[in-house]
């Protein structure tokens, strides 16, 4: 009985079977990336109230629907009088700023090591490969308080801290399809045709990386929000009284039993942006890549 | 079993316990962050100052402060706590037995949990069903540790008040317990009275800390199962009559916990890593709850102390899954 | 005298494609039958077949498979299972990986002993002991008590052939089982499989690719080529006289010692494409015919 070998051509996608192979995760996670985004960018137009307005009178009130709520504080007040609602939303915009530059900084990072190591070869690799296991052996959380506490709070700490804790991550895997991607013979073709290593990267694996590195920024963004979320319930984040879902988080746990909404409607808004990044990610994986690799 | 490589890792731990010693200190003195600032009341007057410094030695050069340092931890000194004003070697001691317990009983509920899920899943390998058992270890693998901390801290704790959800015991539930392993010494002694109030309490934050690290093993162990139940001596087992589930645990499951417990062992280190967090949540007193306030408020001695406590931790863990590995794959045994 | 195995008007499609095409063959009571064919021939596929293994993308479209005159499909799956193991046996191919890594070899064949004739762990280790004498291993206690990746190819085959037949089967499956070894202890194996069969009173089909193999130890042969029989027959005939071209070409294709310098003479790709349109036409008759 002889087998027929299948080719698979790796053509450019058309758009059409790009989504359907992305399918519903590419979907529904669009759909949530999306709030996050858009809540963040219109944060002072959508939120209701100035997120650091207090007023005491109104303190520890519940949600709108609940007995004792206020239909003028949608989702109630926290221990100081402010809006919930507000607050989250600006928090939304604290951590896709955080989320964003920090992804993208430790992307740069990793993928230049990751490129470095899996093309060179050799004592490049070793000693980058080295680095990384050193690296990954500290405990993420550990470190990224340590880091932020020693640097001293604010914006800057907490992305160098998620940068730092976080670039491994992309180093590792571009290293991986680095080396994967010059085995292949478009890139002995290009070498053939004198190609420099330094253009080789660039001009032809770096594409073929791109389905791989965006699902690889969408799940860092949704690390760089839990560690945000970490660092600034530990209170070593940004500075004052700029609204944090983790702030929030350590704010309700105090009055937990007294307004509980305070603590949970932060969760809810970090599961659903997590959640959505990594369903965006992974249908974003699906619908750019010809040849689907489990 | 493997004496020799056994006892050239056992060499190791000191070396590796001094660098990470060494790492420490040097860049807790190096970056900005002064502890002695941190804890002096306003007002306080230079002398003041002078003389609190001198008394933690941190007047003297950093490599006469390691050396000094070295030396009293060799005598089994860690010196005296800057925010707590308690020995350290106390406060670990105190603290740690609550820390391994929790880390202790999360592994078994999450290793109960990531083997029912993946036998389960194997079970309905090829089904449709086998999509749910997937999306739930999927989902479960998406939230971290401290989120499910919170999660269930307002679920069982707050909405439904089935549990506490702080400390480690109430307090005036009477102890008199000889050590501070709590939970293993009540249930050694009979006094289940006391073991039964302790689960209460550890119950939650150990479910929070075991329920990733159960899709983790979940995930893997099913992925595992797959792959041996593919082999040819699992095929072979079928020609001999026996039923798949038969085949499933006694043929095809001793050769998928080799893998598993291979990749995945090395993952207990991260849910130790979740008791910083985790405790704090549930004001849990732990080290790991200890561990946040010590480095807010730049308390040297005690993170030091801490850091190594972790740092031996972390080994005995590493040390600990290669043992279990080699007892279950005979063909790691003779070199 | 019912037949130990009577395949009749067998066919397997995976997919759209037939891999057995309305396969007949019987095998008596202690008759070693010979199932010869090159790779592809549907030769393992039928083991797999009378063994209820057929991979999950397999089916049975037409055809019986009678096993002491039962019905093996119609069965139910519990009674199949009693069956295989017990009065239908395999002996595998490869031997390094028909074994289980992790378990002991006495756990190995304790386990089945115990499994279907119920025997105690001691009248189990006593039986174990007595099958691994009888395919010659020395120092048979010492084997029990290790692993696979510890003795020797040939010995692990051993084993699996004292599996094979430690439970009295009716009927033995080699699949190929000296295809993964060299010269030398084939023949060993050949000798053990005839001695223990003769002693267990079993039916053997021998699946092989290698005639060389048939002419030693097989009294009937099959000959199959694209799912199809072309030929069968005693041994001693099919060899000496065959009937049908392929098999002629099949014999003009094996080396001969005393005719070293001689070319190979490869089957001809005119008769194999002959042969494969015949298969294709058959599977449409058939198809028309549904």
């Amino acid at each position: 009985m002889a087998d027929i070998a299948l080719i698979s051509v790796a053509a450019p996608p058309r758009l059409r079977a790009g989504l359907k192979r992305g399918g519903l995760r590419l979907w529904i996670g669009a759909a949530l990336v999306a709030l996050l985004v858009l809540s963040a960018l219109f944060a002072p137009v959508l939120a209701p109230h100035d997120p650091l307005a207090q007023d005491l009178m109104s303190a520890q009130l519940p949600p709108a629907w609940m007995t004792g709520g206020d239909p003028a504080y949608l989702l109630g007040t926290d221990s100081l009088g402010r809006c919930v609602l507000s607050r989250l939303i600006n928090s939304a915009r604290t951590a896709v700023m955080v989320a964003l530059i920090a992804a993208t900084l430790a992307a740069a990072i990793g993928v230049a090591l990751g490129l470095f190591a899996g093309s060179f070869g050799g004592w490049v690799d070793q000693s980058i490969s080295r680095l990384i296991d050193v690296w990954m052996a500290f405990p993420p959380v550990l470190l990224s308080i340590v880091l932020a506490a020693v640097i001293g709070a604010g914006l800057t700490s907490v992305i160098a801290a998620i940068v730092v804790v976080d670039w491994t991550r992309f180093a590792r895997v571009i290293r991986a399809e680095t080396m994967v991607q010059l085995t292949r013979d478009y890139a002995a073709a290009a070498q053939v045709i004198g190609l420099s290593r330094a253009r080789l990267l660039r001009l032809e694996i770096l594409p073929n990386l791109v389905p791989l590195l965006v699902t690889l920024l969408a799940v860092e963004m949704g690390i760089a929000i839990l560690v945000e979320v970490i660092l600034s319930f530990v209170g070593i984040s940004v500075a004052g009284d700029t609204p944090t879902w983790g702030s929030m988080i350590a704010e309700g746990r105090q009055i937990v039993y007294q307004a509980p909404w305070i603590m949970a409607l932060p969760i809810v808004c970090i599961i659903t942006s997590v959640i959505g990044l990594n369903l965006f990610g992974d249908g974003l994986r699906l619908a750019l890549d010809p040849v689907q690799r489990s | 079993m493997r004496w020799g490589e056994l006892i050239k890792r056992l060499v190791l731990v000191p070396p590796t316990l001094l660098g990470v010693a060494v790492i420490v200190f040097v860049l807790l003195r190096v970056v900005p962050g002064d502890p002695i600032a941190m804890m002096i009341p306003p007002g306080a007057s230079e002398a003041d100052i002078g003389r609190l410094r001198a008394l933690y030695g941190l007047d003297q050069p950093i490599l006469q402060q390691f050396v000094t340092w070295l030396g009293q931890v060799a005598s089994g000194d860690f010196g005296r706590s800057i925010s707590v004003r308690q020995s350290v070697l106390e406060l670990l001691l105190a603290r740690l037995p609550a820390t391994i317990e929790l880390a202790l009983l999360a592994t078994m509920v999450a290793v109960l949990l990531g083997v029912l899920a993946a036998l389960v899943g194997i079970l309905l390998r090829g089904r449709r069903a086998e999509w749910v058992v997937d999306g739930g270890i999927a989902m479960l693998l998406a939230i971290p540790d401290f989120l499910w901390a919170l999660i269930l801290l307002l679920l069982f704790g707050v909405l439904v008040p089935l549990l506490p959800i702080s400390g480690r015991i109430d307090p005036q539930i009477d102890l008199s317990l000889r050590s501070n392993f709590y939970l293993i010494e009540s249930v050694l002694t009979g006094r289940f009275d006391i073991a039964f109030a302790l689960l209460h309490h550890m119950i939650l934050p150990a479910l929070a800390l075991a329920l990733p690290f159960a899709a983790l093993v979940a995930r893997l162990l099913k992925a595992s199962l797959a792959e041996a139940e593919d082999q040819d001596y699992a095929q072979i087992a079928r020609a001999r009559g026996y039923s798949r589930p038969n085949i499933l645990l006694h043929e095809v499951f001793p050769n998928a916990l080799i893998p598993t417990v291979s990749l995945g062992g090395v993952q207990v280190t991260l849910l130790l890593g979740g008791t910083v967090l985790v405790e704090r949540i549930f004001s849990y007193e732990g080290i790991g709850n200890m561990a946040i306030d010590a480095v807010i408020n730049r308390d040297f001695p005690l993170i030091q102390g801490l850091v190594l406590t972790f740092a031996v931790l972390f080994i005995v863990l590493n040390l600990v899954v290669d043992a279990v590995v080699t007892m279950l794959d005979p063909r790691l045994r003779h070199g | 005298m019912t037949a130990t195995l009577a395949v009749d008007g067998l066919t397997v499609a995976i997919g759209a494609a037939n891999v057995l095409r309305g396969i007949s063959l019987e095998v008596q009571p202690g008759e070693v039958r010979g199932l010869v064919g090159e790779s592809g021939a549907g030769k393992s596929m039928l083991g797999r077949a009378v063994l209820g293994l057929l991979p999950a993308n397999a089916a049975v479209t037409a055809g019986r498979i009678a096993f002491e005159g039962r019905d093996l499909m119609a069965m139910a799956e519990a009674e199949r299972r009693s069956l295989l193991g017990r009065r239908i046996a395999l002996i595998p191919q490869d031997p390094m990986t028909s074994l289980n890594p992790v378990k002991r070899i006495g756990a190995q064949i304790g386990n089945l002993l115990r499994h279907h004739l119920g025997l105690s762990k001691r009248a189990a280790l006593v039986r174990s002991l007595e099958l691994l004498t009888e395919v010659a291993i020395r120092e048979p206690v010492r084997v029990l008590g290790l692993y696979p990746h510890e003795i020797s190819g040939g010995m692990r085959q051993r084993v699996l052939i004292a599996m094979a037949f430690a439970c009295d089967p009716a009927l033995v499956i080699a699949d190929e089982p000296t295809t993964a070894l060299d010269v030398t202890v084939q023949r060993q194996v050949l000798q053990l499989v005839e001695r223990l069969r003769l002693r267990h009173g079993s039916a053997v089909l021998f699946v092989t690719h290698d005639l060389g193999v048939v002419a030693k130890i097989c009294r009937s042969m099959t000959v199959l080529h694209a799912g199809r029989v072309l030929e069968e027959g005693e041994t001693a005939n099919v060899l000496t006289r065959p009937r049908h071209a392929y098999t002629r070409a099949l014999l003009a294709a094996t080396p001969r010692a005393d005719r070293p310098a001689e070319a190979l003479r490869p089957v001809p790709p005119a008769l194999l494409e002959q042969l494969w349109s015949e298969a294709y036409r058959l599977d449409h008759v058939a198809a028309e015919a549904v």
